[in-house]
């Protein structure tokens, strides 16, 4: 753990502050490679103890459309990894219901579950956080 | 004021790198700490030393290790980024440091505010 | 909160989705492509006027002007340089790069 976390302790070097971080994927996966390092910086942040939302907004919610099958472009399906999160404790994943609906979606269509924000409602979320990643 | 700053975009092909670079001159002119610059994504392209722009254009790579040499500023590219686009160590500018995303993780933990610059 | 928007609003829809998610009281700042949302007769000047009630917009002076577009901004954009843009990160508690 101590490399994918940049040899830090994390017993010393976070010294017990919990900040609200929300990462905010706002990009559709495999067109760019933003979804899939977003996910990996996600995965990181699990072992700092935070407290992490996910958001996703815009084309960010096709980052969940069920049956992504990537054999033939020849690249790697990252989608069952948002079925892992919960495991690592990473249990808030918000999508803002605007998007959703813009893009003929429901909740129906993403591999995991997600708390459906309307904007207002996303705008008080992100209000509310410490540190704002986007990608 | 303590900043982290996070730079996704390669140098010349994207304004974020200058946008970055620019935030962070008048942050430190003002007085301000930078507890990190953070390099993920393309963003890694912004240490290698192989950088050789035009004369009459500006260094992007130089004036960052230039910053590092002057404020201390600690530039960190990311090690799996890097590995994906053949930034190693055998090719870092002077002033880049390749390290983890947990270092990421821990400027937006002690960093006042963390300002993200990218496409 | 500081939105920062980077993206020209005639090509992208990141000011659209900016402006929809910003609380009101929040600021705007237009950067890069950005701020060709804040010039006269593009696209967004309606929508962004109707904000500008609820949102303080500022436009980074540098970029505008590198772009040309330093004497058509819209009545009541503020401008700033670098060191501004500084200023209004520390001035908000949070930021969010709308990339």
């Amino acid at each position: 753990m101590t490399e994918s976390t940049g040899g830090i302790d994390m017993d010393e070097d976070s010294s017990g502050t919990v900040k609200k971080f929300a990462f905010v994927n706002r990009k559709a996966p495999y067109g760019t490679i933003y979804a899939l390092e977003s996910l990996e910086v996600v995965l990181i942040s699990a072992a700092f103890d935070q407290d992490v939302s996910l958001v996703f907004a815009d084309d960010g919610v096709y980052e969940l459309k069920k049956g992504q099958a990537t054999k033939a472009v020849g690249m790697k399906n990252f989608s069952p990894t948002y079925r892992a999160l919960e495991g690592y404790d990473i249990e808030k994943l918000f999508v803002e219901k605007e998007s959703m609906e813009a893009r003929g979606l429901t909740v129906d269509d993403l591999v995991v579950p997600v708390e459906v924000l309307t904007s207002e409602e996303m705008a008080t979320l992100l209000d509310e956080q410490d540190v704002v990643l986007s990608f | 004021m303590k900043f982290g700053i996070l730079v996704n975009e390669g140098p010349y092909n994207h304004q974020a790198a200058d946008t970055a670079y620019q935030f962070a001159k008048a942050a430190l002119e003002k007085g301000h700490e930078i507890h990190r610059v953070f390099f993920y994504h393309d963003g890694v392209n912004n240490a290698t030393k192989l950088t050789e722009p035009p004369q009459d254009d500006r260094h992007i790579v130089n004036r960052w290790s230039k910053m590092a040499e002057e404020h201390g500023v600690d530039l960190v590219v990311c090690v799996a980024a890097g590995l994906r686009r053949g930034i190693v160590d055998d090719n870092l500018a002077p002033g880049f440091r390749i390290s983890g995303l947990g270092q990421l993780v821990e400027t937006g933990i002690q960093a006042d505010r963390t300002v993200t610059f990218g496409d | 909160m500081l939105h920062i928007v980077n993206k020209s609003p005639s090509e992208r829809n990141t000011l659209d989705s900016c402006l929809r998610m910003a609380k009101k009281g929040s600021t705007i700042l237009l950067i890069e492509d950005g701020v060709y949302g804040a010039t006269k007769g593009g696209v967004a000047e309606n929508k962004l006027k109707a904000a500008m009630a609820d949102v303080k917009v500022y436009a980074l002076w540098p970029d505008l002007e590198a772009r040309g577009m330093q004497d058509s901004v819209i009545d009541g954009i503020e401008q700033v340089d670098y060191n501004g843009f500084v200023d209004l990160v520390v001035a908000d508690k949070n930021v969010q790069s709308w990339l």
